[in-house]
């Protein structure tokens, strides 16, 4: 839409509403504007405002019920937000509104995948066929809409065995070559973890968003996992947003952290600002902010979370 | 999934039945057969049947009463006995291999049961000749080999739509119906003939299907299912009322029979058997029939199994497994439902035509909703998704009650009156529940992937 | 405008039979959220058990107090055709839960298919009519041309609904039952943890549900005089239409369903087509569930994602 160069792109993202959000990531490709969201009279979330930078990974942390879940929501079109804009910026400066479009394109079009609390994977189909699915949009223009492919031209059967090739590759990355052919519904949690964030990459996304991707992993699980989000950042230079609880994870991979509370956004910065924010700890404690300090004192932390 | 909740669930139940004692097992029996009892006052102890007068006369039958009771008595306590131990030693058995390779057990015999099949159905025509003297002789066992093979290829257009994408359709019927009616009104009106109509009806079976579904398969599974048996119906009672159109109830008649490709099956000059050099038998044209309904069944499941193996394919059944996944993968859920729908109301419509075709008569008494339950209970008898399974289903749910009612013993037992057809949709309603009770992926339950990556490296 | 009057009061008698059968499938949905597809043939099942009871008391017993006649048929249905809803949940749809989405609907239509052949059976495949037990009609107003008329069969049908939808009502707002219900329509595990007996809970509302279709059972017998195997599907659909466009899971919604649903198919046939009146009641069917699925009452239900 836009065809501006990169540098003007920047200096003229001239909607920007002036004081929704002073600083962030300069180049952001994701920007989250006075996001409401309501449900009758509940407001799960709150004209909430942030960035996700080109290129890193971006914590979405909060305590539970903070409405970080219905953020993604709204992001990945499962939910219309009731108020605010949630802009999408591609690499070749194309445009888009997420919240605007149906809701499967804003993967097909605007890159945008994700993963879920609950893990959805296709149990019956194997780790393979989970992740051909994944490239039905390439597999479906190769196919001509099946056309090609009830006749099995040549066309589509290259086409087929290039997503093969790309499937083999991730599923190799993830480590489960040995049950490629199992379904995928009796892998062990951890690994079905990691196949639906295979099966997101193979979309080719440019923002993957992880419904709290560390949920129910163990140690070793959680080290591999931070392996390969940093793999998804610095290989395929796609950007990641994440919900998680496990700090461990937060901490050690997120460049940004974005906190909310109440369907409210308290805090917005790097790993050590957030550790740092006194209203970041009162919301994970319980407390008002002037006890923090107390409360601190009492179970023997000093100002940073371990 | 499944396998965890099995195991969570055998565990318990393992031990419970191994301390269940022979008196407990009775008296649960004897509970069984109390309730069976309640249920059968008073439906089945009296009959009501119109008398010399106006009103009703009863009939008492508690001998039928005491029958049933003791029936399920006898079955239940069968059922604690025999088959507690089988699935207890089953159970264990799973317990110990919870994630060995148990699929070779059960493709075996499908490999085997397939060609088969396939290999009868292939010869039927000559096995039924040679089998019963003549050509002429054999015409009831090919009749019937043309009424199972519709039931199939219904069962296998549906399996698209209820197998592969989930999708369940309960007016599959309908478009059926419009199959049959469109080449019934080209063909009587416009005098266009079978070939012609034969794609034009599955055509707008497909455009029917289109024009039903955009605006519902958005709705939820079991909304979807009610939304098409209230269209099934529109379709039926439209059908019925709309007389100038479609001959009311009492339906067209004096469709024009097949040709073989243009040459008429008839007896003198120019027919089908003089230009042959053959003798003129009326058993040409059945066989005829019998040879096209097999091929459009084959083509109906020979497109199945490729668009298994096609994104398409592959996403109807990704959509059946979790559609708000499918929506998260960039797959437009509604376009590619309405394919699925599409192609399956095509292959009914072909099926339709055929129908009229072959009768010549063609009414809105054969497309009640019952019609539409009987092909869902062979897809889901069949095990949703199985090709094999549904021709199996198709088999034993028409061809079975058709062959019983032949049999000259079961008159004797059941009395003169007895007609085993009377009780085929009882059995069907009872094969369902079962079904969804004991085994709701079916009888032949396997699913074989449409993909392999160990088969490519090898 | 008597026309009107005439047709309103017969819509309102058809509709309050429609309500009765609806209510059974509103709580069936609320509380498993399932469509107990085989609810119009209980329906139909308990109707048949009206006939034969009302049988064997007229002409063995040789009772002739309508009203005695009338509340032991109504009773002997109502107990006789709960013990098949408890029957049919045991059987047929409590094995299924945790088994896939559409296990349940497909296991109700097997239920359907099974009853009403197993009536086509037991009872044979054609009509049978009852003689009209009361045929007292009230005038309500009268002209030269005109005259409309309550008949105490509807005046019957009328105050029975009524007054159990009064005790129903009651039932489910203000009695434990109905607390652990409504508590395990919000949430089902949550409710087992708090101690409440789900599987009990279900059953109960499987034969509260059957109850009601017996209820509307021996009101249709009553008031058509004539049943078949075969009356359990289109009744059934109606009901299922009704508790749909009363808002599914809404009690009220059910009856203001049935009642809407039963004045439409009436005005309908009066002043539109009569044999189109079952495509009217479809039609409303596909409508509403396209345009409004939570219904007039219903709460709109929120994806879960």
């Amino acid at each position: 839409m836009t065809q501006a160069s990169g540098i003007t792109r920047l200096a003229t993202l001239r909607d920007e509403p002036p004081a929704a959000m002073p600083g962030g990531p300069a180049d952001p490709i994701l920007v989250v504007d006075h996001l409401t969201m309501r449900f009758g009279g509940l407001t799960a979330v709150g004209d909430v405002s942030f960035k996700v930078g080109r290129g890193d990974i971006t914590a979405l942390i909060g305590p539970n019920g903070a409405g970080k879940t219905t953020v993604f929501n709204c992001i990945t079109g499962f939910y219309k937000p009731t108020e605010g804009m949630i802009r999408l910026r591609q690499q070749g400066g194309e445009t888009y509104l997420l919240e605007r479009l149906p809701g499967h394109d804003v993967n097909r079009l605007a890159r945008v995948a994700r993963t879920f609390q609950n893990i959805r994977l296709f149990p019956q189909m194997t780790v393979l066929e989970n992740l051909l699915v994944a490239m039905h949009k390439p597999l479906m223009q190769a196919s001509a809409f099946s056309l090609a492919g009830i006749l099995g031209l040549p066309g589509y059967r290259r086409a087929q065995g290039e997503a093969i090739a790309k499937a083999a590759a991730w599923i190799e990355r993830i480590g489960l070559t040995h049950r490629a052919d199992e379904p995928a519904g009796d892998l062990p949690y951890g690994d079905q973890r990691r196949l639906e964030i295979a099966r997101a990459m193979c979309t080719d996304p440019v923002l993957l968003c992880l419904d709290e991707p560390a949920a129910g992993l163990n140690p070793r699980e959680s080290a591999d996992l931070n392996t390969l989000l940093r793999l998804i950042r610095d290989e395929f230079g796609t950007s990641v947003l994440l919900i998680e609880h496990d700090m461990s994870v937060v901490m050690q991979i997120s460049d940004r952290i974005v906190v909310l509370d109440y369907g409210i956004k308290i805090a917005d910065g790097t790993p050590d600002e957030i550790r740092n924010d006194t209203r970041v700890i009162a919301a994970y404690l319980g407390v008002d902010d002037e006890e923090v300090a107390d409360v601190e004192a009492e179970v023997g932390l000093t100002g940073a979370q371990a | 999934m499944a396998q965890g909740s099995t195991i969570g669930r055998v565990a318990p139940t393992v031990a419970a039945r191994r301390t269940s004692a022979l008196p407990e097992m009775v008296k649960d029996a004897a509970l069984f057969a109390l309730v069976t009892l309640g249920l059968a006052i008073p439906v089945v102890a009296y009959r009501t049947d119109l008398g010399q007068g106006t009103g009703l006369e009863l009939t008492g039958r508690w001998g039928l009463v005491a029958g049933l009771c003791a029936a399920v008595f006898v079955l239940r306590l069968a059922q604690r006995l025999v088959l507690g131990e089988v699935s207890r030693r089953r159970d264990i058995r799973t317990l110990a291999e919870a994630d060995s390779k148990a699929p070779a057990r059960l493709a075996r015999p499908g490999r085997i049961i397939g060609p088969l099949t396939l290999g009868i159905a292939l010869t039927l025509p000559l096995l039924a000749a040679f089998g019963s003297g003549s050509l002429s002789e054999g015409r009831y066992w090919i009749d019937l080999g043309i009424l199972i093979l519709t039931y199939v290829m219904l069962g296998w257009g549906l399996n698209i739509v209820v197998g592969l994408a989930g999708l369940l359709d309960l007016g599959y019927v309908a478009f059926y119906a419009v199959g049959a009616y469109s080449y019934a009104l080209l063909s009587t009106v416009f005098g266009l003939s079978f070939w012609i109509c034969l794609p034009l009806a599955g055509l707008f079976a497909a455009a029917f299907g289109v024009l039903l579904g955009f605006p519902v398969l958005r709705l939820r599974g079991d909304y979807l299912a009610i939304v098409t048996l209230a269209f099934g119906e529109i379709i039926r009672l439209v059908l019925i009322n709309w007389v100038d159109f479609s001959g009311g109830s009492a339906g067209l008649s004096s469709i024009p029979r097949a040709s073989f490709f243009g040459i008429p099956f008839t007896a003198g000059e120019g027919g089908f058997a003089s230009t042959f050099g053959l003798t003129f038998n009326p058993m040409h044209r059945v066989v005829f029939l019998y040879y096209l309904i097999l091929v459009l069944a084959l083509i109906t499941n020979l497109v199945t199994l490729r668009m298994r193996r096609l994104p398409l394919g592959r996403a109807w059944e990704a959509l059946r497994e979790d559609e708000i996944a499918c929506r998260s993968l960039g797959i437009d859920t509604t376009m590619t439902k309405l394919t699925a729908f599409a192609l399956g109301a095509m292959f009914a419509g072909f099926a339709g035509s055929f129908f009229a075709v072959r009768q010549g008569f063609v009414s809105p008494e054969s497309f009640n909703f019952l019609e539409s339950a009987i092909i869902l209970a062979i897809v889901v008898l069949g095990g949703m998704g199985s090709q094999l399974g549904v021709a199996v289903a198709a088999i034993a749910m028409v061809g079975a009650p058709e062959l019983l009612r032949n049999l000259g013993f079961l008159k004797a037992v059941f009395g003169e009156g007895f007609d085993p057809n009377e009780y085929r949709l009882l059995l069907f309603g009872l094969a369902m529940v079962a079904m969804m009770v004991w085994r709701p992926r079916g009888l032949i339950s396997e699913r074989t992937p449409s993909v392999r990556l160990g088969a490519r490296a090898r | 405008m008597e026309f009107f009057a005439q047709q309103f009061i017969n819509g309102l008698t058809l509709g309050s039979i429609y309500g009765l059968i609806a209510l059974g499938y509103t709580m069936v949905f609320g509380i498993i959220g399932m469509v107990n597809f085989a609810h119009g043939d209980v329906f139909m099942l308990s109707s048949f058990i009206a006939l034969i009871f009302f049988l064997i008391l007229t002409t063995w017993l040789g009772l002739t107090s309508v009203a005695l006649v009338f509340l032991i048929v109504l009773i002997l249905a109502m107990v006789l055709t709960a013990l098949w809803g408890w029957a049919i949940e045991r059987v047929a749809y409590r094995p299924l839960r945790g088994s896939f989405r559409l296990a349940p609907l497909i296991s109700a239509i097997g239920v359907s298919i099974f009853l009403s052949n197993f009536v086509q059976v037991v009872q044979g495949a054609r009509n049978k009519p009852v003689p009209p037990l009361v045929r007292d009609v009230i005038v309500l107003y009268q002209n030269e041309q005109y005259t409309v008329t309550l008949s105490y069969k509807q005046a019957i049908i009328m105050t029975t609904t009524a007054l159990l939808l009064a005790g129903f009502w009651y039932l489910v707002q203000r009695t434990p039952f109905g607390r652990a219900q409504r508590a395990c329509e919000q949430d089902r595990r949550m409710a087992a943890l708090l101690g409440i007996n789900v599987d009990r809970t279900i059953s109960l509302t499987f034969v509260l549900g059957a109850a009601l279709a017996a209820v509307a059972g021996t009101l249709y017998l009553l008031y058509y005089g004539v049943v078949s195997f075969s009356d359990g599907f289109v009744p059934g659909v109606k009901a299922f239409t009704a508790a749909v466009l009363g808002g599914i899971g809404s009690l009220p919604g059910a009856v203001l369903g049935g009642l809407i649903i039963g004045l439409i198919e009436t005005f309908w046939s009066a002043y539109f087509s009569i044999e189109y009146k079952d495509v009217a009641a479809f039609l409303i069917l596909i409508v509403v569930l396209i345009f409004k699925p939570s219904g007039i009452l219903g709460r709109p239900e929120v994806e879960k994602v």
